[in-house]
């Protein structure tokens, strides 16, 4: 791309998100003031079909797109001239719906003549806690959402390495089910915590901890039990409380997500902890996080809730990041579903 | 007045820019390859060697659909967005009427449409006065034997137009025998610069944020989903 980019610190980042089923707009300046922060769910829409459509999804996006991003350029009190940049989720996430705010970025960036920022929607994740506070490296990172569960190591702005991942399902993923499992209502991850604050954990369910230097989840098998222990209880006539039930899985849950983060926060000797992503609006993890950090040198970060689910907020703070290494992307840039971490 | 036009709801991806009452350019590619990636790339060549701001745009035409869902998205994603962003109206265009007016000054009805799978296809029907193309039976999804069964009543000789016409030229031959007229490869494909024309034959563009794609059918979900609301069987 020719357009140059004039790198300066309290820039105007006009950020788009559409990797899921939320369609967000936001105005951040400087990478840590939110001027605006739009999101239209479309959890309404999807909860009839009990998940995400993603059809359903992409078509949601197209029809509210503009009106969403004009909300976020309003509320932010901004014109288009104001606007140094427009940023944008790349990937990973549905590529159908991926594909909508991608084509919306580039066509403000284009009309405009602006730079093109992309972002990994995991990086926006990580980098909302760039909202609360500023980074303090070495840094690490555990992100836990619908689609993801990672635990990432930072060493300096915008250098992310993955040291651990899901070999399996998400947790956000295994809440959902376990949800379903309990007959609990979409969207059933904020269900599950809800419940399992009235329960108590007295139902035998395993961890899956892997090797012993693996910084790896697993979460199928403890899935998988939870359907058996319930059905098995059926065979025998047996009614297992719901809560405790739920208490149960969200104990083996977070039991193995804070031990590995403790242990990834020692070895690598990290000075800031940040919990990310849509599962860290639970409370049970939440509390969990600050019990075991609350003795320690290490600063917990934890998003507010409303930019820990999916935001363009987020997606606005990482690109600061991107902006400042001058990363821009050209007129091709294309949503990529399976985008690894950058 | 300056149009910039955009088609990516098939195979074809298109564009064009018109100035008044000329076609300045017109760009058209005809192979399956990622219209989300090629798009925005396109649209900056043209502009750039027609040295035209994105700015000195005064309306987008975009092909609305009916065709591939995610093909319309991209075209009325990025017509609806530039045009917002640059305060412009939108001129929301049927892909099929695109299509019927390659057949313009074909004196009988003309027939474009577009393979819908599962036997079915996404068509209409069209006329044209000796100045505009009307519309005789409205775009929709059918079942193409149950189509052909429509087309046959009117009784008038009938100018398919398809990029899948040899998929389905032996049922319509089987079904409507002299009635059917064919047009060549040419005729076949839809091209930008049709949108540009019936642009200028709207009275009205839309503002920016009204403009919807027009899938002529629900998402697979929601039909599933409304078939078991109602307590029928899906199909």
């Amino acid at each position: 791309m020719t357009i140059k980019t004039d790198i300066k610190d309290n820039e105007i980042i006009l950020a788009i998100e559409t990797s899921c089923d939320e369609t967000a707009a936001a105005v951040i300046q400087g990478g840590n003031q939110v001027l605006s922060n739009v999101i239209a769910s479309q959890i309404q829409s999807h909860k009839r079909f009990g998940g995400v459509v993603p059809e359903i999804a992409s078509r949601h996006h197209t029809e509210s797109i503009t009106g969403i991003l004009e909300e976020a350029m309003t509320k932010a009190d901004v014109s288009f001239s104001d606007l140094d940049a427009v940023a944008v989720t790349e990937g990973p996430g549905l590529v159908g719906a991926l594909l909508v705010g991608v084509n919306a970025a580039k066509a403000i960036a284009f009309s405009h003549q602006l730079p093109l920022l992309p972002v990994h929607h995991i990086a926006g994740h990580i980098q909302a806690a760039r909202l609360e506070r500023e980074w303090d490296y070495p840094a690490l990172a555990l992100v836990v959402s619908g689609g993801h569960t990672e635990l990432v190591i930072l060493q300096a702005d915008g250098e992310y390495e993955v040291i651990g991942q899901t070999r399996d399902d998400a947790a956000g993923e295994a809440y959902d089910k376990v949800a379903r499992t309990l007959g609990l209502p979409y969207p059933g991850g904020p269900q599950v915590d809800k419940l399992a604050a009235e329960g108590t954990p007295d139902v035998k369910l395993p961890i899956a901890w892997l090797e012993p230097d693996s910084y790896d989840f697993s979460f199928s098998g403890l899935k998988s039990a939870v359907i058996n222990t319930l059905h098995n209880a059926e065979q025998r006539g047996e009614v297992i409380p719901p809560e405790n039930v739920a208490a149960s899985f969200q104990q083996s849950v977070i039991e193995v997500l804070t031990e590995k983060t403790k242990r990834a926060a020692e070895q690598y000797q990290v000075k800031q902890v940040v919990l990310a992503g849509g599962v860290a609006a639970n409370q049970g993890l939440r509390h969990a996080m600050e019990n075991m950090f609350a003795s320690s040198s290490v600063e917990l970060t934890i998003p507010p809730f409303s930019f820990c689910t999916d935001n363009a907020a987020m997606i606005g703070a990482a690109a600061h990041v991107q902006w400042k290494k001058n990363i821009t992307a050209d007129w091709d840039l294309n949503g990529v579903p399976d985008l690894t971490l950058y | 007045m300056r149009i910039l036009a955009i088609d990516t709801s098939t195979h074809v991806m298109g564009i064009a820019l018109a100035e008044d009452d000329k076609l300045l350019a017109e760009y058209t590619t005809n192979f399956k390859k990622n219209h989300s990636l090629r798009l925005m790339p396109a649209i900056n060549q043209m502009l750039t060697e027609l040295e035209i701001d994105p700015k000195q745009l005064d309306a987008i035409a975009v092909a609305k659909g009916p065709g591939s869902y995610t093909g319309v998205r991209i075209g009325v994603t990025t017509a609806k967005t530039m045009a917002w962003s640059l305060g412009i109206p939108v001129y929301g265009i049927s892909s099929l009427q695109m299509l019927a007016r390659n057949g313009r000054n074909f004196q009988g009805l003309i027939c474009p449409f577009m393979d819908a799978r599962r036997d079915r296809i996404y068509t209409g029907l069209y006329t044209f006065d000796g100045t505009y193309l009307k519309t005789e039976e409205k775009d929709q999804i059918i079942l193409l034997e149950d189509w052909l069964s429509i087309v046959k009543e009117k009784e008038k000789p009938v100018l398919f137009l398809s990029q899948e016409w040899n998929k389905h030229k032996g049922m319509i031959h089987d079904t409507l025998g002299d009635q059917v007229r064919t047009g060549d490869f040419s005729m076949n494909q839809p091209h930008p610069e049709s949108l540009l024309a019936l642009a200028y034959e709207q009275e009205q563009a839309q503002p920016a944020h009204s403009i919807v794609p027009e899938y002529a059918q629900m998402a697979e979900a929601e039909k599933k989903w409304l078939a078991s609301k109602e307590g029928r069987g899906y199909e």
